[in-house]
C-alpha cells in the first residue's frame, strides 16, 4: 500500500473524510473515490451505483465498492440529484483503480446548494486528517 | 522435514462433464415400459434438457478423479478453526442408510413412522440434558438456520409481551451469521467491543442495554477460543432490562459435561450437529442446527413439535404462539440419525472426554507454537487458539502465504482472517480426534514454514506447489463472473 | 473410545507442555460457579454392534423398512436411485471436506458444484443457479425477500394457494418479522391458480406460482408472466418435482425472474423429508441479489482452468448485518448427488424417466376411475393428480398400508378443509403395472 506522501491528490478537487472526491464542472458536481480509497481497497471488482434520478443529502450512502473480500460504502459529498452514472464501471470496475480521477468517476450530481462544496476538505485539510 | 505427510503424486486431469459427452450414451438403466405411452398436451412439452451423455464408467471415473482433488478429514489433519473438522464415524453413515430411515416418506403418517419420531424425540431429550435446557426443536437445517429460528423465538417472545424491541447487541467476535440473522428479524445490530482480555466486559453491555434492546447474541466459548467468564453477570444485566440472551453454540464441543449454557443465563442456544456431534460437513452441508430453549420460550418453538403419549410419538402443530414453520418437513432427519448414533456411541463420559481432549489439543498447539507465531491473547484457551502473522511481517509474509504453504506439507490450513478482531488471524482448532503424532507433525510444519519465511520468502509467496492447481485468480472470477459452462 | 486417540502417555507429555497438572485443570479458567454440577442424563455408551441392533430396531418401526409401494409425493418423491450414486457420493473426499474456502485443495467440490450449477440452469432454462439451499420452501422464502427488497415500495408478496402448504408457511415465518406480508392468490375450480385475481391485488412486490402445482396440475405460466409484467413486479416459479422438467417446458422459457425448487427427486433418498435440496435460480440481472454460494470458473497462475467461490461480498461473513441472507452453508453434498444423478441419466435418460412418470400416473388415474374414484380436474398433470375417493376409503387406506405395504394417496383435507375425501395420488417410474393393477384391485369398494 502507498505511503501517505505518495498519494495522488489533485489540488483542484475537494475531499470528504470518507475518501470521496468532488469536482464542480459547470452546474454539476462529479464524484468519485480518491487515490487513498482505491489503494486501501485493493483490486476493485464491482461498483454499485445509484439510479439516475435518485436524490441524496450530503453524507448519505449512495453506493458501494467491492473488492474480492470486502465491501465499502460510498457517501455523497453534496446534496442533490444524480443526473448521470458511470456505466462503464459495470464492465470495467478496475477503472476506479487505474484512473480514479478520470475514467473511474462514479456519479454526476446536480447539487441542491453548490455552496455545500465549501464544507468539504481541500487537499491540505484532507492530508492533515489522514495523518491524524 | 522427512515425516511430513504431503507429497506429490499422480494427479489425473479431467475435463468438464459436457466435454466428455457423446451423443447416444446413457448411464442409467431405462425402466421397461409396461404401460401405454401417454402423450402430454404438446403446449406443455419442452425440449429435453441438454444434459451430458455418458456411459456408467465415464461418470464413475469423472467423480472419482474429482474427489481426488479434494482434501477431507479422512485425508489429513484439518485444523480449521471454528469449523470443528473432527473425524466423522463411519458407523453413523451405516445407521443413516438403513432402509427404514432412508426410505421413509415424510407423509407416511405417524403410525407408520414411529421409529423416526422416537429417534427425534430422544435426540431432543439428549440435546436438552447436554445443554441444560428444557425443550429442543430439531427443525433448523443448519447453524445459521438455527440462529434465525432462535432470533425468531426472541422476536415472538417480545411480541407476545406486547412491545416489540428494535435492537440487538452483538460482540465484535461474532460470526457474520449473527448480525445477518438479527437483520432478518428486523433488529438493528448494536456492535460492542470485547475487552482487553478478548472477552466481553459487563460494563460494555450495561452501557448499551436498554428497554429498546431485544437481547444479546453471545458465542461461548467465543471465536478467539476463550471462555466468556462474565456471561452470568452479562445475562443478569440483559434480563434486568427485559432482554433475552441468545447463545451461539457453535463451540459447544469445548464444554460438554463442564458447562451447561441453560444453567448460566442463556435463554436460547443453537447447536451445530455437524460440528459438535461429528456429522460430516459434506463440502458445505447439509448440516443441522437444532435450538434449545428455556421452559418460558418453549411455546414459541417452530412447528411441528414431537410429543410422547405413553409409548407412541406424534407430531403436534396446534401451538398458537409458535414462530411458524422453517422447513418443508421436519428438518434434516438424515443428519439427526448420525448425531443420535454418535451420542449413543459416546455416552456421558465419552462426550466429556471429547471436550477435554479438544481443549488439551488446542492448549498443546498454543504452547508449542507461541514462540513461532504471535499470540495476541496469551491465556488458557478452550478448543481453539488464534495466532497472527505479526512475527512474519518483517519478511513480508502474510497469514495467507503461511496457509498456502501448509498445503504442500499435507495439512489443511487453519481458518484465516477470522475473527476480525485479530489482524491476520490464523485460527487453529485441532479437535479431539487428532493424535499427538499428527499434531506434532503439524507443529513441525508451521515451524518449518516460519523458517522458510525468513530464508526463502519468495517460495512462500508462490505456494502451494503440489496441489492440482496453483493460486487462482479470484479478481477476474469476481469481475467477469463465469458461473456456468 | 475408538475415536479418541489419547494414551495415558500422550496425556502426560501434553500436560507437561501446557503446564496443567491434570486434564481437569484444563477447565480451571472457567469460573467455578459457571461449571455444571449436574451430569448429562444419557444412556450408557453402546458398542458398535449394540448400536447396530438398537438402530435396526428403531428403523424397523418405520413402514419404510419393508419394500413398500409409494403412491404419494407431495414434495417428496419415490424415484429409483442408481447404485453408482450412493457409491460415488460416499467418497470421503467429498463427504468429509468443509466448504471449499481453500480452492487449491477443493477443486473436486468446486468443479462438481460448478457442473451442478450448469446442469440446473440447463434444466430450468435460467441464467444462474446457486450452489443450493436447504429445501424448496426456504429457497422460495429467499425469492420473496429478493422481490420485496428490489421493489422497495410494496410490502406484500402474493403466493398461489396451490404452492405447497409448508412452503407458504415458511415464507410467512421468514418475512413477517421483517414487517412484510404474504397474500394468497386463490384457485379456480379447474385446480389452477386464478391469474385474474392478481390484477386487483395492491402493494405487491412479486408473485409466486408452483407448477406442477400442489394438486399436480400444470399451470399456464405465460399468463402469470403477463400479469407480473402488467404490474412491473417479480415473477417466481416454484416446483417440488424436479423431474417434471425432463418433459415440461422450463420456467425460463416463460420468462421467470426467479425459480425456487426442490431437487430431492434427483437421486436423493427420501429420508423422512430431509435433507433435500433447495434449488434457487435467477436471471443474470439478479446475479448480485441471489443469496447463497456461487462457484465461478477462473485460471490459476499457470493459466490452467480452476474454480473458486465467487461474489462472496453478497454473503454474511463479509456484509454481516447488510447481507442479502444469513445463509452460510448449502446442501452441498446433496447438490453433488443431484449433479451425479443428472450426469448419470443424461439427456436421454431424463426424458425417458420423466415420460414414464407421466405414463404410469396416467395409467393409475384411469385404473382408479374404474374403481369408483372420481377424477376432480381435467387439467394436464405430470405424475400427481387428485381423485375423490369412494366412501370407506380412509379405513381401507390404512389397511392397505398394514396388509399390503402400499401407501395409497394422501388425504388433502389436512391441507384444504374443503377437500373432504379428496386424495392426492402419485406414480413414479418405480411402480410397475402389476403394482398399479394390484392397488386398483384392492381399492374396489
Amino acid at each position: 500500500m502507498k505511503e501517505i506522501d505518495d498519494l495522488n491528490l489533485p489540488d483542484d478537487l475537494k475531499y470528504t473524510e470518507d475518501h470521496e472526491w468532488a469536482k464542480s464542472e459547470g452546474d454539476l458536481v462529479t464524484v468519485g473515490l480518491n487515490d487513498y480509497a482505491q489503494d486501501q481497497l485493493g483490486e476493485i471488482v464491482f461498483v454499485e451505483v445509484p439510479e439516475v434520478g435518485d436524490t441524496f443529502s450530503q453524507g448519505d450512502e449512495f453506493g458501494s465498492v467491492e473488492s474480492v473480500k470486502a465491501v465499502s460504502e460510498m457517501y455523497i459529498p453534496i446534496s442533490g440529484e444524480v443526473v448521470e452514472v458511470n456505466e462503464g464501471l459495470e464492465d470495467a470496475p478496475e477503472l476506479v483503480n487505474q484512473e480514479c480521477y478520470g475514467g473511474g468517476w462514479v456519479i454526476k450530481v446536480k447539487p441542491d446548494d453548490p455552496l455545500e462544496m465549501d464544507k468539504l476538505l481541500d487537499k491540505a485539510a484532507y492530508l492533515d486528517m489522514l495523518k491524524g | 522435514m522427512s515425516n511430513r505427510p504431503g507429497t506429490s503424486g499422480l494427479i489425473f486431469k479431467e475435463p468438464q462433464l459436457w466435454d466428455k459427452s457423446s451423443e447416444g450414451r446413457c448411464a442409467v438403466s431405462i425402466p421397461r415400459t409396461d404401460v401405454e405411452r401417454s402423450e402430454l398436451d404438446k403446449k406443455y412439452v419442452g425440449d429435453a434438457p441438454d444434459l451430458p451423455q455418458l456411459s456408467e464408467l465415464d461418470v464413475v471415473r469423472h467423480y472419482t478423479r474429482l474427489s481426488q482433488w479434494n482434501f477431507g478429514v479422512d485425508s489429513g489433519m484439518y485444523p480449521l478453526g471454528s469449523c470443528t473438522m473432527k473425524y466423522n464415524p463411519k458407523t453413523n453413515e451405516v445407521q443413516a442408510a438403513r432402509q427404514g430411515f432412508a426410505g421413509a416418506h415424510p407423509l407416511s403418517g405417524e403410525e407408520f413412522s414411529q421409529g423416526a419420531l422416537k429417534l427425534m424425540y430422544y435426540l431432543e431429550k439428549y440435546l436438552a440434558t447436554i445443554t441444560g435446557f428444557d425443550a429442543v426443536s430439531l427443525q433448523p437445517a443448519a447453524g445459521a438456520h438455527g440462529e434465525l429460528a432462535g432470533m425468531l423465538v426472541i422476536h415472538a417472545y417480545h411480541a407476545k409481551k406486547g412491545k416489540q424491541r428494535s435492537k440487538i447487541i452483538i460482540p465484535d467476535t461474532a460470526h457474520g451469521t449473527n448480525p445477518a440473522s438479527a437483520t432478518l428479524c428486523g433488529y438493528q445490530s448494536i456492535n460492542i467491543k470485547s475487552g482487553e482480555k478478548g472477552i466481553l466486559e459487563p460494563e460494555a453491555v450495561a452501557a448499551v442495554m436498554d428497554e429498546e434492546t431485544a437481547g444479546i447474541m453471545i458465542t461461548n466459548p467465543n471465536t478467539l477460543g476463550l471462555f466468556e467468564d462474565n456471561l452470568k453477570e452479562i445475562a443478569g444485566i440483559v434480563h434486568e432490562k427485559g432482554g433475552l440472551v441468545y447463545g451461539d453454540g457453535a463451540n459447544m464441543n469445548a464444554i460438554m459435561g463442564v458447562v451447561k449454557p441453560g444453567e448460566i443465563g442463556v435463554d436460547v442456544l443453537h447447536l451445530n450437529l455437524h460440528k459438535t456431534f461429528a456429522t460430516p460437513h459434506g463440502g458445505g452441508g447439509p448440516g443441522s442446527g437444532p435450538i434449545a430453549v428455556t421452559k418460558e420460550l418453549e411455546p414459541f418453538l417452530p412447528i411441528p413439535r414431537i410429543e410422547q403419549e405413553i409409548d407412541t410419538y406424534k407430531l403436534v402443530t396446534d401451538c398458537p404462539d409458535t414462530v411458524g414453520r422453517l422447513h418443508t418437513f421436519y428438518g434434516h432427519f438424515g443428519v439427526m440419525i448420525k448425531a443420535y448414533s454418535y451420542i449413543l456411541s459416546m455416552g456421558a463420559k465419552g462426550l466429556k472426554d471429547v471436550s477435554t481432549y479438544a481443549v488439551l489439543n488446542a492448549n498443546y498447539v498454543k504452547e508449542s507454537l507461541k514462540d513461532t507465531m504471535n499470540l495476541p491473547y496469551d491465556q488458557p484457551c478452550m478448543h481453539e487458539c488464534v495466532f497472527n502473522d505479526e512475527n512474519q511481517r518483517e519478511f513480508h509474509i502474510t497469514t495467507m502465504d503461511m496457509a498456502k504453504r501448509l498445503l504442500d506439507y499435507g495439512f489443511h490450513p487453519p481458518t484465516v482472517y477470522f475473527p476480525l478482531v485479530v489482524d491476520g488471524a490464523f485460527m487453529v482448532e485441532p479437535t479431539e480426534t487428532e493424535s499427538k503424532e499428527y499434531i506434532d507433525q503439524f507443529i513441525d510444519a508451521v515451524k518449518a514454514i516460519s523458517k522458510e519465511a525468513e530464508t526463502d520468502p519468495d517460495k512462500l509467496k508462490k505456494a502451494p506447489y503440489l496441489t492440482k492447481v496453483t493460486r487462482l485468480d479470484e479478481v477476474t472470477a469476481a469481475r467477469k463472473p463465469c458461473l456456468r459452462g | 473410545m475408538r475415536y479418541l486417540p489419547h494414551t495415558k502417555e500422550d496425556i502426560k507429555s501434553m500436560l507437561a507442555v501446557t503446564g496443567h497438572s491434570s486434564v481437569d485443570d484444563l477447565f480451571e479458567c472457567i469460573p467455578e460457579q459457571l461449571r455444571t454440577k449436574q451430569g448429562m442424563e444419557l444412556p450408557e455408551a453402546l458398542s458398535e454392534w449394540d448400536l447396530d441392533a438398537h438402530m435396526e430396531a428403531l428403523a424397523s418401526q418405520n413402514i419404510a423398512c419393508k419394500d413398500y409401494k409409494c403412491f404419494i409425493g407431495a414434495g417428496n418423491y419415490d424415484h429409483f436411485i442408481p447404485a453408482i450414486i450412493p457409491y460415488l457420493i460416499s467418497r470421503s473426499e467429498f463427504c468429509t471436506a468443509y466448504t471449499p474456502y481453500q480452492p487449491e485443495v477443493s477443486q473436486g467440490t468446486l468443479q462438481g458444484i460448478y457442473e451442478f450449477q450448469t446442469m440446473i440452469t440447463e434444466l430450468l432454462g435460467m441464467d444462474i443457479a446457486t450452489a443450493s439451499h436447504y429445501d424448496c420452501g426456504t429457497a422460495l422464502a429467499e425469492t420473496a425477500l429478493i422481490a420485496l427488497r428490489k421493489h422497495r415500495k410494496a410490502n406484500k408478496i402474493a403466493i398461489s394457494a396451490l404452492v405447497h402448504p409448508s412452503h407458504r408457511q415458511i415464507v410467512e415465518t421468514y418475512i413477517i418479522p421483517a414487517g412484510y406480508q404474504m397474500v394468497e392468490i386463490p384457485y379456480t375450480k379447474e385446480g389452477l391458480t386464478d391469474v385474474s385475481a392478481i390484477d386487483g391485488m395492491d402493494d405487491i412486490a412479486g408473485i409466486a406460482v408452483q407448477s406442477p402445482n400442489f394438486l399436480g396440475n400444470i399451470e399456464d405460466l405465460s399468463s402469470f408472466r403477463a400479469a407480473a409484467d402488467k404490474k412491473k413486479i417479480m415473477f417466481t416459479v416454484s416446483f417440488t418435482e424436479a423431474l417434471a422438467y425432463g418433459l415440461l417446458k422450463n420456467p425460463g422459457s416463460f420468462g421467470a425472474d426467479l425459480v425456487a425448487g426442490e431437487g430431492q427427486s434427483l437421486g436423493i433418498a427420501k429420508t423422512f423429508g430431509g435433507p433435500g435440496l433447495g434449488l434457487l435460480a435467477g436471471t443474470k440481472k439478479l446475479m448480485r441479489n441471489l443469496p447463497g454460494r456461487l462457484i465461478g470458473k477462473t485460471k490459476d497462475t499457470n493459466g490452467d482452468n480452476g474454480y473458486v467461490l465467487t461474489l462472496a461480498t453478497r454473503e454474511q461473513h463479509i456484509r454481516r448485518e447488510k447481507a442479502s441472507s444469513n445463509i452460510c452453508s448449502n446442501n452441498g453434498l446433496n447438490a453433488m448427488t443431484a449433479a451425479i444423478y443428472l450426469a448419470t441419466v443424461g439427456k436421454i435418460g431424463i426424458r425417458e424417466i420423466a415420460q414414464q412418470n407421466h405414463d404410469k400416473a396416467f395409467y393409475l388415474k384411469s385404473c382408479l376411475e374404474k374403481s369408483e374414484f372420481t377424477p376432480v380436474y381435467d387439467s394436464s398433470f405430470f405424475n400427481e393428480f387428485v381423485m375423490k375417493a369412494p366412501e370407506g376409503f380412509a379405513a381401507k387406506r390404512n389397511e392397505l398400508i398394514k396388509e399390503n405395504c402400499m401407501l395409497a394417496g394422501l388425504s388433502l383435507e389436512q391441507f384444504y378443509p374443503d377437500f373432504k375425501d379428496h386424495y392426492l395420488f402419485c406414480a413414479t417410474e418405480k411402480v410397475s403395472k402389476e403394482d398399479i393393477d394390484q392397488l386398483t384391485k384392492e381399492v374396489q369398494p
